[in-house]
């Protein structure tokens, strides 16, 4: 190679099993340049950094999601193979680095063969040779036996990283091979050969090294015979591979009987060579003795009802200082902002659009942060995959996911941490039906509208009030879990197949800090960065909705002059505050509530409580408020006495009362069910990768609350009640 | 010849035969669960579904109707 050219940059993939300690070896690996992006279309987190080789080279390295096998069910799980082999967009890897367990060497070392098969030149990581100890395998007898470099890593202290380094390095000037420790028999080879000749060209070595090579062709033939499955025929999410390859496939005779021999040829391998590498047994004694604990039929949920219960106090009660802090920071930011500017459109603009968004948006962070810590930690030390344990028995009766606990109860606190929390689930389809349901729980923004409605319309002692909003939470409770169990039978891409589940359970590990808030910074930023800019976009239209025009209509009050003459500062506060509900009602917001008047009559709403709920779009708490503008009363919160009475002595037209307790029920219910929340859409969108669900979150939400404030309002009323 | 759901908690058995959908079978294939391996019941989750049993010093979660689709027999 001719050293003044540029030399193409090595590309380094870092692939292995879960719970092996990959993140952490990939965090010491690249340090500080570690970048996180997604795959397109998917929320795979894809992580890539820099690596420094002998010699001045720089490499990238990629972190493969965690994996048992190259095998795919779905487009989720083919990504790994992709990184891997180098279909698709994917770079081909100059080098796979495969992180193999000391604690269970056979097992990660069946990714390393299924690797060699496909001819990739590899490295192997030997980590958790700590927790090993004198169970860890001679690094130069596996060395010997895998034919590829060992090398004993222990990311935390850094011990054998730059051995690892100059593996690599070795690893990339090395010529390809490819070794197959098991011999397909004569009818397998003839399936091998048929499907071989379907796989398009960019998937063949010839394309991916430069060179043909029959052998690891066959491999990527035998993965395609493997995993692919006639369409609409698989058990899960389709592979997304080229029809002609499909037919190939399913034509062969993809059988049980594939799978057999490839899988058994390898393991049969692996039983003969391994054990005798393995002086020692793995001492597990601290895990099983506290499995005993944890995974007790009464100690094992009390202390689950504990960690749980911890949880979610931190995000209702916890984060709730900081919210504050936050909210009373923008506040005062937007109060600085407007005493330099002075008052005038664009610091209206500036102040109630721009900042106050900006604020709505950093608001969530203390629940997102919290959370992020609480799953790190968990899934670090090994008791979320126990909680999805103890949980899937109820959870699978509404085909939800063991996992998919933690999202739904924090769900009570904030839908969007929730939402982002559904990622560790490894299956979209448990995802998405996880996201369609977390936000129909009773979230802390619905509160106040709550407080608000029962003490003005709902009266009754303390204690009933009470009782009413417990059963405003067990509504929801019973509507997100009634939800998931309908969708999940009428909503095609929701629809639970036969899904195993199947769950490691890994060794108690103490959590390496550092990762934890690592990841937790990451999912922050990344938020801020996908989520935020859409919230604020949102937030700025609606400001600008229920703020222009700023014209008085014809006929109102000359409230210029009437403020000047007031004589006294109350007098002059009212006259400001009738001219703001004059100006919402004129406002394109104020008119919109006054359109869809008609619509929301049957419920028994008017045009102001119409309002409202456009300006609780931003966020359902902005409801109180909203209402407060509308009557007149300028900062009013949920706790206001006159905002309260006001919704009391509200008259109609003919004198009756505007707002009735069966009324209040309505409203409370379509909050409950209603998805009034742009940031909720906006997380969706970005979890999920297109608009597709968000807007059949907030169809099927709207639906589901208009018709059930529709029955109990009109129900109510048939029976009796007002 | 029983099914792995059937074997009291802790007893060792070895496996037989692994049946169920192709993709399950394979995973379950994939993590050495094959003919021959010793496979134990350690902990019911405490709704009775699913078990957690231990394979190669592993220790796997699976629901009680897929443990039913793995046959075992007594060492």
């Amino acid at each position: 190679m001719n050293a003044a050219a540029e030399p193409k940059r090595l590309h380094v993939v870092l692939a292995g099993n879960p719970n092996v300690g990959k993140t952490t070896l990939f965090n010491a690996l690249t340090g500080s340049s570690a970048k996180v992006s997604n795959y397109p279309g998917i929320t795979v987190d894809r992580k890539r950094g820099k690596l420094q080789l002998p010699g001045g080279r720089t490499a990238e390295i990629d972190d493969v999601p965690g994996t048992y096998s190259v095998n795919a069910r779905s487009a989720e799980e083919q990504i790994a193979l992709d990184a891997l082999v180098g279909l698709a967009d994917a770079p081909v890897p100059d080098v796979v680095v495969v992180c193999v367990d000391a604690t269970s060497v056979a097992r990660s070392c069946y990714l390393l063969l299924q690797l060699q098969e496909l001819g990739a030149r590899c490295v192997v990581a030997l980590t958790m040779v700590d927790e090993a100890a004198a169970a860890t395998p001679d690094a130069k007898d596996l060395a010997a036996l895998l034919g590829c470099d060992v090398v004993p890593v222990t990311a935390r202290t850094g011990a054998g990283l730059p051995q690892l380094i100059a593996a690599i390095d070795r690893a990339s000037h090395a010529e390809r091979r490819t070794t197959w420790r098991w011999e397909p028999g004569a009818s397998l080879r003839e399936k091998l050969q048929t499907v071989r000749a379907a796989l398009p060209a960019e998937w063949t070595t010839t394309e991916l090294h430069g060179a043909a090579d029959d052998r690891a062709d066959n491999a990527l033939a035998l993965w395609a015979l493997t995993c692919i499955e006639p369409r609409g025929k698989g058990d899960d999410d389709e592979l997304i591979v080229p029809d002609a390859l499909r037919t190939a496939a399913v034509s062969a005779g993809a059988t049980a009987d594939v799978d057999n021999e490839a899988v058994l040829g390898r393991w049969t391998w692996l039983d003969r060579e391994i054990p005798a590498l393995i002086k020692k047994r793995v001492n597990r004694d601290r895990t099983q003795s506290i499995d005993r604990v944890l995974l007790h039929r009464v100690a094992g949920f009390l202390v689950f009802l504990a960690v749980m219960t911890m949880v979610f106090a931190c995000l209702f009660w916890g984060a709730d200082p900081l919210i504050s802090g936050i909210e009373w920071l923008f506040d005062k930011l937007g109060g600085l902002v407007r005493s330099l500017l002075g008052d005038g459109i664009f610091t209206d603009f500036l102040v109630d659009g721009v900042i106050a968004g900006v604020g709505s948006v950093v608001v969530f962070l203390p629940q997102i942060m919290m959370l992020f810590l609480f799953l790190g930690f968990l899934e670090d030390c090994g008791y979320l995959a126990r909680i999805a344990y103890l949980m899937d028995r109820v959870m699978r009766a509404m085909n939800l996911h063991g996992r998919a606990f933690v999202p739904m109860l924090s769900g009570f606190a904030c839908a969007i941490p929730a939402v982002m929390a559904t990622r560790t689930m490894e299956r979209k389809r448990d995802r998405i039906l996880t996201m369609m349901v977390v936000p129909l729980m009773t979230c802390s923004a619905r509160l106040p509208i709550y407080s608000l409605v029962i003490a003005a319309l709902l009266p009754g002692s303390h204690l009933v009030q009470a009782m009413l909003l417990v059963g405003m939470y067990l509504f929801s409770v019973i509507t997100s879990l009634f939800a998931a169990f309908v969708l999940s039978r009428t909503v095609k891409p929701l629809k639970a197949k036969r899904l195993p589940f199947l769950i490691e359970l890994p060794p108690y590990r103490l959590p390496r800090i550092k990762d934890v808030i690592r990841s937790m910074r990451t999912k922050s930023f990344m938020f801020l960065r996908e989520a935020g800019t859409v919230i604020l976009g949102c937030s700025i239209v609606l400001w600008a909705l229920l703020y222009f025009p700023r014209e008085l209509p014809k006929g109102s009050p000359d409230f210029p002059t009437l403020i000047e003459k007031a004589p006294t500062p109350a007098a002059k506060e009212t006259l400001q505050d009738q001219r703001a509900a004059l100006r919402l009602e004129n406002s394109f917001g104020g008119k919109l509530g006054h359109t869809i008047e008609p619509v929301i009559k049957p419920l028994g709403f008017d045009w102001k409580i119409g309002v409202g709920i456009i300006g609780a779009f931003a966020a359902r708490e902005v409801f109180v408020s909203t209402l407060g503008i509308v009557f007149g009363l300028q900062d009013a919160d949920e706790t206001s006495t006159p905002l309260r009475d006001s919704l009391r002595h509200e008259k109609k037209a003919d004198g009756s009362r505007a707002y009735t307790p069966l009324m209040g029920l309505s409203l409370m219910i379509f909050f409950a069910l209603a998805c009034q929340c742009m940031s909720t859409l906006a997380v969706v969108r970005r979890e999920s990768g297109s608009w597709r669900w968000p807007a059949f979150l907030f169809t099927y939400m709207t639906v589901l609350a208009y018709v059930v404030s529709f029955v109990v309002y009109q129900g109510g009323k048939l029976l009796g009640f007002s | 010849m029983v099914k792995l759901a059937d074997r009291p908690l802790g007893q060792t058995s070895t496996v037989q035969s692994v049946e169920g959908s192709r993709a399950f079978r394979r995973r379950l294939l994939e993590m050495g669960l094959v003919p021959g391996v010793g496979v134990r019941i350690v902990t019911v989750a405490p709704l009775g579904d699913p078990l957690q049993i231990e394979v190669r010093g592993g220790q796997w979660s699976i629901r009680r109707d897929e443990a039913a689709q793995i046959t075992v027999e007594d060492v």
